[in-house]
């Protein structure tokens, strides 16, 4: 081979890896290998450089044309009598195609991420919130809490995006945006530059950010404490953030559902929903929660949509009926309750299904290694590098169109579970 | 393929007529002239039926952000209402904020073709157009929201010239595929982010000095101006609160004539008379829209049961989420571009509040005098789900049943509502242009909500029933581009409708301006915030219909 492949460079391409889907970035391909030249983070350089392995259908390890995989993994899900359908870390076409399946084939729906999205979900659920947008929180908070979560190292832009964006909206009225971080050894690197003015820590053992907030809470409803530090942290230095709290005009408070190490971490957001409701009765503040990786966003979204509830959803009655707690694929796995694993995942190779002894049909992207080999593999496109897609951002209100590079051929997952639909 | 409807009793308002026996013939989906002696394909023997156009809802919220957060919120009211899957359909689930799927089908069964979106944010427009896409059966469209968006308040505050405004709006429309232009609390979305609690109609917005009155009057020129057909939508200042037939009054003089499309008035449409402090405005708002031939409105009429009130005005959904039941609810700011707010409501016949909230849309029905410029609708879900249109119509058409349903509310409401005294019954030619004729006028649908020829063939039957809620509910058949989609209520095939979109002229200039602002400001690119064909129509599932607009002014 003396051909050279021409350099091709994409720009504006939307990042799919983490749930901010910042959308500078500037990539280049070269034959299949991806370069990210501008604006890429550690995360958006290892997802669009992983090297891309050759890979072929399987049917029980050995390699199949992918019409045979198609007609086997339709052949599974005919004869299940409860499949479940897993990961789901996948685009809206790749959601619809298998929200269509499990409706088609009465199985049970949950994202590989639900149990921290649940946590959300929860409070959602019993109380509702007051939230705000990645554009509005990067021009107009004036206080930003990072709230027991490494919101840095799981989205390396957020900072340099929203926290410390050189230019914003209401630069004229703007004072020097404050930045706390409540829990100890979060990365505050990123929280620098000349838009920051004070970064305030109140440090305290992440499992324990729950204390500091229900703390922060009950002294700003006015209620007495007779402790005098909380999980370490002075109750004056509590006081002092809920004076700040109470100044700022629009604070926002961030977190990460997966990033969140307290015990029952729904009370944590809970928390946090609290305080952001008792400042609005007086000034502005709102609740972010970020994370929103592998498409989790997406997944809730669509199923909220199609069938009116998050995953977690059952078709097992012919309806969708949600349940958090049963419907999960986890727990239903320990209890014997399933005959198949149809798993899904079109970001990383690393979202591996979990060790079962059921049989299992991956959908996934070329390397992954489950845990064991299963009945069904068929490689999928991740979306915005083999084939075009759509994606909703950690705030469930941004979507982004994203972009094909044309790295391979790999079919989307969509395409895969449509065809596989269409073979029941 | 040629179907021919045979000696149904068609009202058909667009060509005025009324309840004549007349035969329709269906050529490969599009109405024709009898033809001379072509061989029928299909007959449907429709004597002693009605004969109407496929029904259009022009303001119910099907798809978007808040609808999903409202779904996602409350399981609560999903279990009541479960969907199995069908031989034919998706499973899915009803109720205050229905799966997509389910909307689709039941707007279908209930006889509707057309359903749009009235609040779509142009950050979630994309958003706004998958939910729609997964909304089968029906042809849908959407109003991009402006008013209270960062880009456009800084044009006002900076006193713009009106072209340049025109040319933001214009690219709104073509960017997020929309069909119209709605502004909600003008203004006073974004004044809320400053913390602003009202924003009265000449009430400065904080940051920017410029008041609701500006924004309307702008954007009202800007779009008629601009060729698009459907009026400015305006969700008014001050929606619920008590005295705010005032605003609502000085809303309707101060458009000076500029065309106008009032939206869920009835929430608009309160006085504070006697000792609650909470009395209908219904006969003040009638007569100002009788005698204003520039405004349209459609009613948002409030039903009693649990629903869920959904919408882009966030600061005045913060104030009502102290009647919130369940006590939950989401208070959303967007992207310098819009908010939301969700609060899940239970309207009760016995509260006083409701039962007049209940009898001012009623009024409001019966009181404005011509039925081409009021639209029938509960502002799904605001007012009430969008399955209660039955029997709502039943309660404009029958006044004995709309007097039975009286003596079940507060006694107190009835007492101080006018209601008994309107004799007014709707007929069903009222009720065709209410729900056809009148919103494929004000919408510039070509070849909608009407039967002549090159009309296309959305065509719904019904028997006529001395029951207008049964005979509503249940039509015999409804066909959709000339296929037979429902019969006996029930789905027979499933279809995707078309996305109708306006697409006036504009001056690409404009995106210089935009494209600067968006860098600096925002966290997505301008290329990427545009709205391509392609993501509407997704492989052969959608298909556009591009809407002829006026030329610019």
């Amino acid at each position: 081979m003396s051909e050279v492949a021409a350099a091709v460079e994409f720009d504006h391409v939307p990042c799919p890896f983490c749930g901010l889907v910042c959308d500078d970035l500037q990539v280049v391909r070269t034959g299949a290998a991806l370069k990210v030249a501008k604006n890429g983070c550690a995360r958006a350089v290892s997802g669009f450089e992983r090297p891309l392995p050759a890979a072929s259908p399987q049917i029980d390890g050995r390699d199949a044309s992918l019409q045979d995989a198609i007609a086997a993994a339709a052949s599974l899900i005919r004869k299940s009598s409860a499949p479940l359908y897993g990961g789901l870390a996948t685009d809206v076409a790749g959601m619809r195609a298998v929200m269509a399946l499990a409706d088609h084939s009465r199985g049970t729906l949950d994202h590989a991420l639900s149990e921290a999205v649940g946590q959300n979900l929860k409070v959602l659920q019993s109380a509702g919130w007051i939230t705000s947008t990645l554009t509005e929180t990067r021009n107009r908070a004036d206080v930003v809490v990072i709230v027991g979560s490494d919101v840095h190292a799981l989205h390396p832009r957020f900072f340099e995006r929203i926290v410390c964006a050189d230019t914003t909206m209401f630069e004229e009225t703007d004072k020097p945006r404050t930045v706390v971080f409540i829990g100890e050894g979060l990365d505050q690197s990123a929280a620098s530059g000349p838009r920051v003015g004070e970064v305030v820590t109140l440090p305290c053992p992440l499992h324990r950010v729950d204390e500091v907030m229900g703390a922060l809470l009950a002294r700003m409803r006015g209620n007495k404490l007779s402790a005098d530090n909380v999980a370490g942290v002075p109750l004056s230095a509590i006081e002092e953030l809920g004076k700040r709290l109470n100044e700022a005009d629009y604070s926002v408070l961030v977190w990460t559902p997966v990033g969140l190490q307290t015990r029952d971490s729904d009370l944590t957001v809970h928390a946090i929903c609290d305080i952001v409701r008792l400042l609005n009765k007086t000034t502005r503040s709102a609740g972010l929660s970020l994370g929103g990786d592998e498409g989790a966003t997406t997944a809730t979204s669509v199923c909220g949509w199609q069938s009116g509830f998050p995953t977690r959803v059952s078709y097992a009655s012919g309806a969708p009926d949600y349940d958090p707690l049963a419907h999960a694929i986890p727990r239903k796995l320990a209890g014997n309750e399933s005959d198949l694993l149809v798993w899904v995942a079109s970001y990383s190779p690393d979202l591996t299904p979990p060790d079962t002894s059921v049989p299992a049909i991956l959908l996934a992207p070329p390397g992954m290694r489950p845990p064991r080999t299963p009945a069904v593999f068929i490689p999928v496109g991740t979306p915005g590098i083999d084939h075009a897609g759509q994606l909703i951002r950690c705030d469930s209100v941004v979507s982004l169109h994203l972009h094909d590079l044309g790295r391979s051929q790999t079919p989307s997952a969509a395409a895969v579970l449509s065809a596989i639909e269409a073979a029941l | 393929m040629l179907i021919k409807l045979t000696g149904g009793k068609v009202y058909d308002p667009a060509n005025g007529i009324d309840g004549e026996i007349r035969d329709i013939y269906v050529r490969d989906g599009v109405i024709v002239a009898p033809p001379a002696d072509a061989r029928i394909d299909e007959e449907y023997s429709l004597h002693g039926r009605v004969v109407m156009a496929g029904a259009i809802d022009p303001h119910t919220h099907i798809g978007g952000g808040k609808m999903t957060i409202g779904r996602l919120m409350l399981p609560e009211d999903h279990r009541g209402d479960p969907v199995c899957r069908g031989h034919l359909t998706r499973a899915g689930c009803g109720h205050a904020v229905p799966s997509t799927l389910t909307a689709g089908y039941r707007y279908a069964e209930m006889g509707y073709t057309a359903c749009f979106e009235p609040a779509m944010l142009p950050a979630n427009a994309r958003q706004a157009h998958m939910e729609m896409a997964d909304t089968p059966m029906v042809d849908k469209g959407a109003f991009a929201m402006l008013g209270s968006d960062d880009f456009f308040l800084r044009q006002l505050a900076a006193e713009d010239d009106i072209e340049a405004i025109k040319d933001y709006v214009a690219w709104t429309l073509h960017a997020t595929q929309a069909i119209a232009i709605k502004v909600v609390n003008p203004g006073g979305i974004s004044a809320f982010k400053f913390n602003q609690r009202q924003l009265d109609l000449d009430e400065q917005h904080v940051h920017y000095g410029i008041t609701p009155r500006d924004v309307l009057l702008t954007l009202s020129r800007a779009v008629k101006e601009l060729g698009v057909t459907h009026p400015l939508h305006v969700h008014g200042c001050n929606l619920g609160v008590p005295g705010n037939v005032e605003t609502t009054e000085n809303t309707i003089i101060g458009m000076n004539g500029l065309p106008v499309h009032l939206t869920h008035i009835q929430f608009h449409s309160y006085g504070t008379e006697g000792d609650r402090k909470f009395s209908s405005g219904a006969a003040r708002v009638a007569e100002l829209v009788n005698s204003h031939k520039n405004v349209s409105i459609d009613v948002g009429q409030v039903l009693f049961g649990q629903t869920c009130t959904a919408s882009g005005d966030s600061m005045r959904q913060y104030g009502n989420t102290k009647s919130a039941n369940p006590k939950k609810w989401v208070v959303m700011d967007i992207e310098c571009d819009a908010g939301c707010g969700v609060v899940p409501m239970r309207y009760r016949d016995k509260s006083f509040v409701n039962a007049l909230q209940w009898a001012i849309g009623l009024e409001l029905f019966l009181l404005i005098d011509d039925p081409w410029r009021i639209f029938l609708t509960t502002d799904h879900p605001n007012g009430a789900p969008f399955t209660f249109y039955p029997h709502l119509i039943r309660l404009l058409m029958d006044k004995g049943f709309r007097n039975d349903m009286m003596q079940k509310i507060n006694p107190d409401a009835a007492a101080s509502s006018v209601l008994a005294s309107l004799d007014r019954e709707y007929t069903l030619y009222e009720v065709a242009i209410m729900t056809r004729a009148g919103p494929a006028r004000s919408l510039g649908l070509k070849n909608r909500g009407h039967l002549g020829v090159g009309a296309c063939g959305d065509i719904t039957v019904y028997q006529d029933l001395a029951d207008r809620e049964a005979m509503f509910a249940t039509p015999v058949f409804v066909f959709k581009n000339g296929e037979l989609v429902v019969k006996g209520g029930r789905i027979v095939k499933v279809v995707q409708g078309a996305t109708h979109v306006a697409r006036p002229d504009f001056d690409r200039g404009i995106e210089k301006s935009l494209r600067r602002y968006f860098e600096r400001y925002h966290t997505v690119g301008l290329d990427n915030f545009k709205l391509s064909d392609d993501e509407i129509i997704t492989d052969g599932r959608g298909r556009l219909v591009i809407q002829p607009t006026a030329a610019r002014a």
